[in-house]
């Protein structure tokens, strides 16, 4: 009996093309974004989402365009951090139209999507689910990237959600590892949890840009962002309190890629 | 994925690709030298294990919608989600639908009911079908492979 590779006629679903295709949109729709950087920390209540909403609206008022994608499907807290309504996306020819929050900061995120109070659930057998729901997770997250019509942008901060496992399926997505912005808290717990990020992020091929150190103040003591700075080499860009200024995030400043 | 008739020592042809609509895919193949046909029978496990991934058995019939696995596989979709057309253009279409299409077409969850109004349309457009009808729609499913919508 002949082999699958004896057999001469194409394969008719053709899934590594239509892989492939769906690689394509997505670096086709990046094409216009200047630079992409993931926001992310080992560590789940450190505000990854509140200093990436933050910073996101520094940079649009200081002349930048910005798109944040909240990539933490399961908790998504980027709109409301941006005062956006659950306004209807409109859908025309070439995608999905993000929405547009405070400072004019474009954004798309699971909770537009989602039913008041609702969690993330998909169609499907209930039994065994983990087995697929890592992978429907990862497509929502490769169609928030390749299907919504960004348009020009600056830059895109992708605010993770705690853990590796979104960071992973970002670098399958987009074919390479991208830039990342590290969140920690100042406590020694945090620290150890947000360096074992780091180094999966290096392992990784990622640059490294900056710790944001956050909830800055008397009741969490540490030095997690020094250590994490000297230990990796990188800047912390800054060290913010639990009520900070507006004025201490228009003075962040994100470095310029090495590459 | 790929089917040996045995006998004729050939490859099957893909037949059909039908969606029952209880998680479960079947696809039939036929040998073109003696016209046997099997049919392969997913069970509901390895079809969404395939649709988590965004691809179709048997190939593409309609280009991929955006957030397409979003809109078709998410169970707790607002109905408000989305909104037809952008916001500069506007909800409007030149594709003329029926009473009776209308009224099936309420019948679909708003969450995938703008993707699935839009892939009738593209397909009575590239027809020039002038009037979507019920008639025209359940062509559309059984040509397009959309029993799932």
């Amino acid at each position: 009996m002949r082999t699958y590779h004896q057999l001469t006629d194409p394969d008719r679903s053709g899934l590594p093309q239509q892989i492939g295709a769906q690689r394509g949109r997505v670096a086709q729709r990046l094409a216009g974004v200047g630079r992409v950087v993931a926001v992310m920390s080992g560590k789940g209540g450190v505000g990854k989402s509140y200093v990436t909403a933050n910073l996101a609206r520094a940079l649009a008022r200081g002349g930048r365009q910005v798109g944040v994608l909240d990539a933490d499907l399961n908790g998504p807290t980027i709109p409301r951090l941006l005062g956006i309504d659950h306004s209807p996306l409109p859908t025309p020819e070439n995608g999905i139209e993000p929405a547009t929050g405070a400072d004019g900061v474009k954004c798309i995120s699971m909770d537009l999507l989602l039913g008041d109070g609702q969690p993330l659930a998909f169609k499907g057998p209930e039994a065994e689910s983990f087995v697929w729901r890592g992978a429907m997770e990862a497509s929502a997250l490769r169609e928030f990237l390749g299907d919504v019509a960004w348009g020009k942008l600056d830059i895109l901060l992708l605010d993770l959600p705690p853990g590796m496992q979104r960071y992973i399926e970002l670098c399958d997505i987009l074919g390479n590892a991208p830039a990342v912005l590290t969140v920690t808290i100042p406590t020694p717990e945090s620290r150890d949890a947000v360096r074992r990020a780091m180094r999966a992020a290096v392992g990784r091929g990622s640059e490294l840009l900056g710790i944001v150190e956050n909830m800055v103040g008397a009741d969490f003591a540490g030095t997690a962002a020094h250590e994490l700075s000297t230990e990796f080499g990188i800047p912390v860009l800054a060290r913010v309190p639990f009520h900070p200024a507006l004025s201490m995030w228009d003075g962040i400043r994100i470095p310029q890629s090495a590459s | 994925m790929k089917f040996l008739c045995v006998d004729c020592d050939q490859q099957m042809a893909f037949g059909e690709r039908q969606l029952p609509g209880d998680g479960t895919l079947a696809a039939t193949f036929k040998c073109p030298k003696c016209g046997r046909v099997v049919a392969m029978l997913t069970n509901p496990m390895e079809t969404q294990l395939v649709s988590s991934l965004g691809v179709e058995i048997g190939g593409r019939t309609v280009p991929e919608q955006p957030l397409q696995t979003v809109r078709t596989m998410v169970s707790t979709g607002r109905d408000d989600a989305f909104e037809e057309g952008s916001r500069e253009q506007g909800a409007g279409s030149s594709t003329r639908w029926s009473a009776e299409a209308q009224e099936r077409l309420t019948r679909v969850p708003n969450f995938v009911r703008g993707m699935v109004k839009k892939i009738y349309a593209d397909y009575a457009r590239e027809r020039g079908i002038p009037e979507i009808t019920p008639a025209v729609m359940d062509t559309a499913r059984t040509e397009l492979g959309l029993e799932a919508m």
